[in-house]
């Protein structure tokens, strides 16, 4: 099947649910596509403005809030906060602070909802309702002792303490552990009579098979500890070890009325994550649709 | 054993396997076959403990002992620069409920809930009906209502921020524009609160917008096909089908959506810093200001932990009746 063959059954697939949805009436189809192109409008526009913005000199955009500037447009603000350097310096750390959350959240929960799903240990069903209940505690209350215990550990101004408190996850645990449920015993025993441990069972079998919840869990751990504000603005002083939504705040104030910078600086910030998403939008909405989960 | 019970983690000692748990899930079939004898059940164990140790590991010292320590914090007066650590009883929690401050950051808290939970939940829903008919253009629509969602808190609040500039702000350009004199969007007490509203509705709708667009793709089309035999009109159809198989999703994104609004706290620091006049300052900032501004860590822990109770009583209270449902 060719990528020009599966557009095409996709256009069609479309072309059936508008039947289905809106019927064959040409009015209601205006009607959804007018409302869809208001609302598309409302949440373009703030983001075309922070560009538009991005790429005007400092004075056009201290004069007026026209979209076309005066003295036309310019890179200037762009050259002025990558020859600074610490935006990409941020984008860096935040990029290792949110891979190194997503693989360890993603590998011990995953070990765990498999302890919890498969195997059996004296205290399963207590620590299991303990994990549950866990779900309950918001992180945002234990921000003062967390930050006495980094100081205990010697950890402020480390990634090291941003990325720490951030691993736990018990509501994925909990998700992923009702997804291992549902995988068949018999694929297990069938490994097992050929000799297999629960680590082979793990890796070759359980893991292969959830591939998309632990896609969907991934994604929402990510984006969570790539836009996580509160702990690492707590727990980070040094510029050069600051992620990408504390750094623009607190270079907000230092940046001053320079808009334009600011605003370059924001899409800078902005186009990683974004890109992804574009790229992968089709299937991060299928993986959550297979899971039905929502995020933290 | 290899795991070490911590404060944190009570793990007591519980019946031992065969027995399934409450849920609905397979029944594993224990020591059934005589391959699977008592030698190999406690191979399995160790397994277990092995599998469950690094998480219960990083919960012990992560989740719990901070639970536990704040917990001897908030009945202390212990300060950020290590002074004081007398136990001084409840007094921390006495003043905790005399403390106006502590009422009114709670009350913006909870008006801010409200202000943003029913469009967030409403938009959302209407934006996933809007795209799911399929009308061209799918990729635009969801990439404008989605992406919003991924931007961090720094570049929304710098966005809007710029926007709502007294003097030159695209907002109050376009109010000249139409004749109205400018708005204090982020310096008026009593329209600071809907600006921080507004940046959280057009930041935050995208997750629920994404939820309920998974949720009506899971729909099957034979019970659309089904009503449409029976000749129900469009209307018909998204009041008898789409809306109630919606039902449980919805509940779901109403939990979320309450528990994230309460715990509100980077776009208002952000935007008004709890200003204008303190009219914006939700409780976590009051916790974040008492405990890593004015040091008092012993108070700031006290004040989460009266916010944990009402968190956790406002919880239950939603997820009891759910409970009883399944």
């Amino acid at each position: 099947m060719t990528w020009r063959d599966r557009r095409r059954a996709r256009a069609a697939e479309n072309r059936a649910m508008t039947r289905l949805t809106l019927g064959t009436s040409r009015w209601a189809r205006g009607l959804a596509l007018a409302v869809l192109l208001v609302l598309a409008a409302a949440w373009l526009v703030p983001f075309l403005w922070g560009v538009d913005t991005s790429f005007k000199s400092e004075t056009d955009a201290a004069t007026s809030a026209t979209w076309l500037p005066p003295s036309g447009f310019t890179l200037d603000a762009y050259r002025e906060v990558l020859s600074r350097g610490d935006v990409l310096r941020w984008t860096w750390n935040t990029t290792l602070v949110a891979a190194a959350v997503t693989a360890i959240t993603v590998l011990i929960s995953a070990m765990a909802a498999y302890a919890f799903s498969r195997t059996l240990f004296r205290g399963r069903k207590a620590l299991l309702a303990v994990t549950v209940a866990a779900i309950l505690v918001p992180p945002q209350i234990l921000i003062v002792p967390l930050f006495q215990q980094m100081q205990a550990f010697g950890l402020v101004d480390t990634l090291a303490a941003v990325v720490l408190p951030q691993v736990v996850a018990p509501v994925m645990v909990f998700i992923l552990k009702g997804f291992f449920d549902a995988i068949p015993e018999e694929l297990l025993d069938a490994a097992r009579i050929d000799g297999a441990g629960p680590w082979r069972l793990f890796w070759t079998i359980v893991v292969p098979l959830s591939r998309s919840i632990l896609m969907a869990v991934a994604i929402f751990v990510f984006i969570g500890a790539w836009n996580n504000f509160l702990w690492p603005f707590i727990v980070t002083n040094d510029p050069a070890l600051m992620t990408l939504p504390v750094g623009l705040a607190t270079v907000k104030s230092a940046y001053g009325v320079q808009y334009a910078q600011t605003m370059a600086a924001a899409v800078v910030a902005a186009l990683p994550l974004l890109v992804v998403f574009m790229l992968f939008q089709r299937r991060i909405v299928q993986s959550v649709a297979t899971t039905g989960m929502g995020g933290q | 054993m290899t795991v070490s019970s911590t404060p944190g983690v009570g793990a007591t000692t519980q019946g031992t396997a065969a027995a399934s748990s409450a849920s609905p899930t397979r029944r594993r079939p224990a020591a059934a076959t005589p391959d699977r004898a008592r030698g190999t059940l406690r191979s399995r164990d160790r397994s277990g403990y092995l599998f469950v140790a690094p998480f219960v590991l990083a919960a012990a010292l992560f989740l719990g002992w901070p639970i536990v320590s704040g917990l001897w914090m908030s009945l202390t007066n212990r300060s950020l620069t290590g002074s004081g650590n007398e136990f001084i009883g409840l007094a921390n929690y006495a003043e905790a409920f005399a403390d106006p401050q502590v009422w009114q950051t709670l009350w913006h808290t909870l008006l801010f809930t409200v202000l943003t939970t029913v469009p967030l939940v409403v938009l959302g829903l209407v934006m996933a009906l809007l795209v799911h008919t399929g009308l061209p253009g799918q990729w635009l629509w969801r990439t404008s209502f989605f992406a919003s969602y991924l931007l961090p808190v720094a570049v929304v609040t710098a966005i809007f921020a710029w926007a709502f500039q007294p003097d030159i702000g695209l907002f109050n350009t376009w109010l000249g524009n139409l004749g109205i004199p400018p708005v204090g969007w982020l310096t008026e007490e009593g329209v600071a609160m809907l600006s921080v509203a507004l940046v959280t509705v057009w930041w935050t709708v995208g997750f629920n917008f994404l939820l309920y667009l998974a949720a009506l793709q899971g729909i099957p089309g034979t019970l659309y096909e089904a009503a449409t035999i029976d000749g129900a009109g469009g209307w018909r159809r998204l009041f008898s089908i789409t809306l109630p198989q919606l039902k449980s999703v919805t509940g779901v994104i109403l939990v979320l959506q309450l528990l994230a609004s309460l715990k509100v706290f980077d776009q208002v620091y952000l935007l008004t810093a709890g200003g204008p006049n303190g009219s914006t300052r939700p409780i976590l900032e009051y916790i974040y200001d008492t405990g890593f501004t004015n040091y008092r860590l012993g108070y700031a822990s006290a004040i989460s932990y009266v916010f944990f109770a009402i968190i956790l009583v406002f919880t239950l209270v939603r997820l009891l009746p759910n409970r009883k449902e399944r």
